[in-house]
């Protein structure tokens, strides 16, 4: 009886430390190469946690994939991320963070345009890939050798709303822009851009983001009589609109943006979503497409992933990362860790098949999307519809 | 004259608004000296109540209305009792700090309870909007308006008409005096805080189903609201209204008539206005000190 009892600790310190061995192993064992830390800065809290939260998921869930399959050259992946609350000054922080105490090798994120072109200028100065995850032209225009992003840009989605206009012999346009950097870069480029689809923007109105009640506008809207009103902003602003459009029985087709191309417009709107026409990118209806479409398969495997991981269904926005993650693992393959040629790899990466579309980089084009990185839904009884 | 009509009806729908959020900041300054920056959040908690009452736990709509004014009349009350109360040395600038802290606290809970997302609950009833010239007038606006009227219909009985509200407004006027009578002051307080907390659970809870309710709506609400009492007069019933209406139909019209973009510059540059050439507002306290 004693020896049983002495052997117990003994016993119970022995299977201790071959549990920590095999949990720990995994990492002992292929780590004989250090591990690649990778930064991630994204919106997680605050307004535009739409945005971030589901980015720092992705960017988990690709780390973690990456990482099962063997990592990169056998060097594991660990994802540092800090929280920007949305705020330019807070990302100014934990950007230098990533650089001088965590010394990452890249960093993926911002979620916005104001936080990333708060940040541009230390990562030109620290010298290090970057790839943003907001929508904003001026990210890579001009383009900085450092600096990336994977999000469609608005130039794009302006040209496939107008390209669809266009079609139906629209020419006079009302748009409708949130009073915040998202509507404003919407706005400067639904003006530039109208000349070229034989468009007139007779009106142009704002609202803002927090606004309650929109039908002042509407009224506006309707003595100009146009043949379409766009709309150019991010949840929740746009529902009231579309609420108070209908309310107000308008009959004019309304065009919204990509900035609400997520199963809660409809929500919010309910009732009022039915006939809204907006450019998405393919995540939104991947269901629908043919299969021959080559961004499907890619599609179909994120959403399944990211759904059984995070217990929550998938929005359009996480994708940004999830991409920018797997674009920076292509071109760190080979690398050893050296900062210039992850770069030049990025520049380097072609026909990379991602959830917002499918990627070519260059030297001068530091986004890599095309147009085809989106199509035209309409919204019937609740459901999303492919437009041709 | 349609489009008149039109701005009309949108300016008094939001003035509504605004005006019961003044009434909860003027009644609690009138009891208390204080301008309570976590206001607005009672206004959030109000609408999100209702959001889980109304748009999740299908209630039926009087039921729903009352539970959510009752649980934030209470979370007032423990605000006042747990925060304010509790206070070592209740100084004025301390309190409002207090309150700013609370608001930040409160909009942290309402991210932790419903989330980061917008929510939105069907109008009350759904009747087509009222044709008027050509103008239409939504079902709920008439809601908001009817509401509206019944919450200070009841106010000024409440105040005019029983002991309780009579005591307060002795209170209001002069603490020691009251306290002499043998009015309870600290219960009159307590009693001004639950009110106002009930005036911005009716602000959010009338607005619920015109806007889009999410934890962070009521910083912008609530300084409209506060932007509102000062135009008309801290501290009077009137002046709120006043300033309520004022604000929502001036809003409504400047943004028909001048610009969308300056709907929220309107309210401030009235504010500055007023505050310079009439800093007690329209209807200064000097004149009207009281309820």
């Amino acid at each position: 009886m004693m020896t049983t009892h002495a052997y117990r600790p003994l016993m119970w310190i022995i299977s201790l430390v071959v549990a920590c061995l095999i949990f720990v192993s995994p990492a002992l064992a292929e780590s004989g190469k250090p591990t690649y830390k990778i930064g991630g800065i994204f919106a997680v809290t605050g307004p535009a946690s739409f945005l971030g939260d589901p980015e720092k998921n992705s960017l988990k869930l690709a780390v973690e994939q990456i990482n099962k399959a063997g990592g990169i050259d056998g060097h594991m992946l660990e994802a540092v991320i800090y929280d920007t609350e949305g705020d330019p000054s807070k990302t100014v922080m934990g950007v230098s963070k990533l650089i001088n105490k965590d010394q990452v090798i890249a960093i993926i994120g911002p979620s916005l345009t104001p936080t990333t072109l708060a940040v541009v200028p230390m990562i030109q100065k620290a010298k290090i890939p970057f790839i943003s995850c907001a929508a904003g032209n001026k990210i890579v225009q001009p383009v900085d050798p450092w600096v990336f992003k994977t999000a469609q840009s608005d130039i794009m989605a302006v040209a496939t709303i107008y390209d669809h206009l266009k079609s139906k012999n629209v020419k006079k346009i009302s748009i409708i822009t949130v009073a915040n950097a998202f509507g404003e870069s919407g706005k400067e480029q639904l003006l530039a851009q109208a000349p070229t689809y034989g468009l007139t923007v007779i009106q142009s109105e704002t609202f803002g983001a927090k606004d309650t009640d929109m039908t002042a506008q509407i009224t506006k809207i309707r003595q100009e009589k146009p043949e379409a009103i766009v709309c150019w902003g991010t949840n929740p602003g746009p529902a009231v609109l579309a609420k108070n459009i209908q309310q107000l029985g308008l009959d004019i087709p309304l065009y919204q943006s990509h900035g609400v191309a997520s199963p809660k417009f409809i929500e919010l709107a309910g009732s009022a979503a039915d006939g809204i026409m907006l450019p998405t990118g393919k995540i939104l209806i991947a269901s629908l497409l043919p299969d021959s479409d080559t961004d499907k398969k890619v599609l179909t495997g994120y959403i399944a992933d990211y759904e059984a991981k995070f217990k929550s269904p998938v929005s359009g926005f996480g994708g940004y990362a999830y991409d920018a993650m797997n674009i920076l693992a292509t071109a760190m393959k080979g690398s050893n860790g050296d900062k210039e040629k992850i770069r030049a790899g990025i520049e380097n990466v072609k026909g990379h098949v991602g959830v917002s579309g499918v990627f070519n980089f260059s030297p001068t084009d530091h986004n890599g999307l095309g147009q085809d990185a989106f199509v035209m839904v309409k919204i019937v009884n609740g459901k999303w519809e492919l437009l041709k | 004259m349609q489009e008149f009509i039109q701005y009309f009806f949108s300016g008094i729908t939001n003035g509504a608004i605004y005006a019961v959020i003044a009434i909860g900041f003027s009644m609690l300054y009138n009891s208390t000296e204080l301008i309570n920056f976590a206001h607005g959040e009672f206004v959030m908690l109000g609408s999100m109540c209702m959001i889980t009452f109304f748009g999740s736990m299908h209630l039926p709509l009087i039921p729903a209305i009352i539970l959510a004014i009752v649980c934030v009349t209470a979370a007032g009350l423990l605000f006042e009792r747990l925060a304010i109360r509790t206070v070592k040395n209740p100084e004025h600038i301390v309190l409002i700090i207090i309150t700013v802290g609370a608001s930040i606290f409160l909009r942290g809970l309402g991210m932790l309870i419903w989330g980061k997302d917008a929510f939105s609950i069907p109008p009350f009833s759904s009747h087509p909007p009222l044709d008027i010239h050509g103008a239409k007038l939504l079902s709920q606006s008439i809601w908001i308006i009817l509401i509206f009227l019944l919450t200070t219909v009841g106010l000024q009985l409440f105040y005019k008409k029983t002991l309780t509200g009579k005591a307060m407004e002795a209170n209001a006027i002069s603490k020691r005096a009251a306290w002499i009578v043998g009015i309870p002051s600290r219960l009159m307080v307590t009693l001004a805080f639950g009110l106002s907390a009930t005036m911005g659970a009716v602000a959010g809870v009338i607005i619920a189903p015109v806007t889009m309710c999410s934890y962070d709506m009521g910083t912008m609400i609530g300084l409209k609201g506060f932007c509102a009492a000062m135009l008309g007069g801290l501290g009077s019933l009137w002046g709120a209204l006043i300033g309520g209406f004022l604000l929502g139909i001036l809003e409504a019209f400047g943004v028909g008539f001048v610009s969308s973009g300056l709907k929220d510059a309107t309210a401030f540059l009235l504010l500055l206005f007023i505050l310079y050439v009439r800093p007690g507002g329209i209807i200064s306290s000097a004149d009207v000190k009281r309820f």
